[in-house]
């Protein structure tokens, strides 16, 4: 379909690429293998900010139904994931046949950094999405 | 209501919160708290904001709810390829209620609903595969297969064992991934010199093929049921078992029940082999398929 504003419309919009990326928020829910914590301020840091985002209960899950919603959700010009592992989140989407852009794509890791450092991360301005994770 | 056989089949539900135009916008812990409940219970969640965006709208079906203002939500602009499109009024509900609803409208819409499942599967990292085959040989559950480049690939995932990383084991490049394993570099954290040293130390692909780990495991269940048989020991012979396990499980981190499974070195053998010239048939019929397409030699091709 074609893209449509958010602020007039009520099916999510894909319109004007601003200064910040498109944010998808992964929140490994069948697995407990992100602090819980790091997970939970992430998302309110997500809530808090006024910007538009994607949250999806799991991309493992996803992949392994080639869900092809993958598509959809890693297709834009510039793109932020918070989830895990860069390599995992990587070939994950490749191994569903969704691969992801060479570049344009930034991946947090919540395994691994402070909720502090990926919300800042997440929620800056789009001085490093176009490098490669 | 359409019920979910499998865990690897059916399509979530995608709420979107909508706070634009013609609504009123959520408090921030009611926002947070419910969108937390329902990304734990397996919704799909979007906020769409002016000035950002978020994903365009699939064939997945959406549940759009908001503190609409009046009686009529704002319209839809739907592709008629687009899902379903369920809107709700959540003015004054707490987050358990709007979790409530959203649940009554995934059973409605049939949306994919699954209460409890670890996605287990191994992931492959082409840039460290070799193609060795040696994960598609060794795997019990047939997870693996070969595409029609002949590159090795992760095919019936939901076979896959969950907790056991195996095959992540006896790959000698380190190219498999579980991401949901507690350590790396099996769960994607980046793979150093002594990462494929440890990992080489661990399991020695030879050994295992040649059956040392195999070889160790029936001689002492062998040896356990010699002793059951004729002392009668029945605790003792499986005392025995259980420690050799224990030592095998701690050293691999394979589960039980797999082990207790595991091939023989000879079925590890012969399966490789179906492998192999699974493999060589695949490439000969591709051979053949690209003869049948390239054109006669001209005249000029022979240089006459």
């Amino acid at each position: 379909m074609d893209d449509v504003r958010a602020e007039n419309e009520v099916t999510p919009d894909t319109a004007e690429e601003g200064v910040m990326p498109r944010i998808l928020f992964c929140n490994c829910t069948y697995a407990k293998v992100v602090p819980p914590e790091v997970k939970r301020e992430v998302l309110a840091a997500l809530n808090a900010s006024g910007l538009a985002f994607d949250a999806v209960p799991d991309l493992c899950d996803m992949a392994a139904r080639n869900d092809p919603a993958l598509a959809r959700l890693s297709a834009a010009p510039q793109l932020r994931i918070a989830a895990c592992f860069p390599r995992a989140v990587r070939w994950l989407f490749h191994g569903a046949k969704q691969p992801l852009p060479e570049s344009g794509v930034e991946i947090l890791n919540m395994r691994e950094e402070s909720a502090e450092a990926v919300s800042k991360a997440l929620l800056s301005p789009c001085a490093g999405c176009g490098e490669q994770s | 209501m359409r019920v979910q056989a499998s865990k690897t089949e059916g399509i979530n539900l995608r709420v979107v919160l909508y706070e634009g135009e013609g609504s009123v916008a959520l408090a921030n812990e009611t926002r947070a708290a419910a969108m937390g409940a329902l990304l734990d219970e397996g919704f799909e969640v979007s906020r769409p904001l002016a000035g950002g965006t978020v994903s365009p709208q699939d064939e997945s079906p959406l549940l759009v709810i908001g503190q609409f203002e009046g009686d009529t939500p704002p319209a839809a602009d739907a592709a008629a390829d687009a899902g379903a499109i369920e809107y709700r009024d959540i003015a004054g509900l707490a987050p358990e209620a709007i979790v409530a609803l959203a649940h009554t409208v995934r059973e409605s819409v049939g949306a994919r609903s699954l209460k409890e499942w670890k996605p287990w599967f191994p992931v492959i990292d082409y840039d460290r595969c070799t193609n060795c085959m040696q994960c598609l040989s060794f795997c019990l559950f047939d997870v693996y297969s070969v595409d029609s480049d002949s590159k090795i690939t992760v095919q019936n995932e939901s076979n896959c064992k969950t907790d056991c990383p195996a095959c992540s084991r006896v790959c000698p490049e380190v190219a498999i991934l579980f991401p949901k394993y507690k350590k790396g570099p099996i769960n994607g954290d980046v793979v150093r010199p002594e990462d494929i040293q440890r990992e080489a130390m661990k399991v020695d692909v030879s050994s295992l093929l040649g059956g040392d780990i195999y070889a160790s495991l029936r001689s002492r269940s062998k040896d356990a049921r010699k002793r059951f048989s004729t002392e009668r020991d029945e605790s003792k012979a499986l005392l025995e078992r259980k420690r050799c396990l224990k030592k095998l499980q701690k050293d691999l981190d394979i589960p039980e029940e797999v082990l207790m499974t595991l091939p023989s070195a000879g079925d590890i053998e012969e399966r490789a082999t179906r492998a192999r010239e699974k493999l060589k048939r695949r490439q000969e019929r591709s051979r053949s398929a690209q003869d049948a397409k390239r054109p006669a030699p001209t005249q000029d091709d022979w240089g006459i």
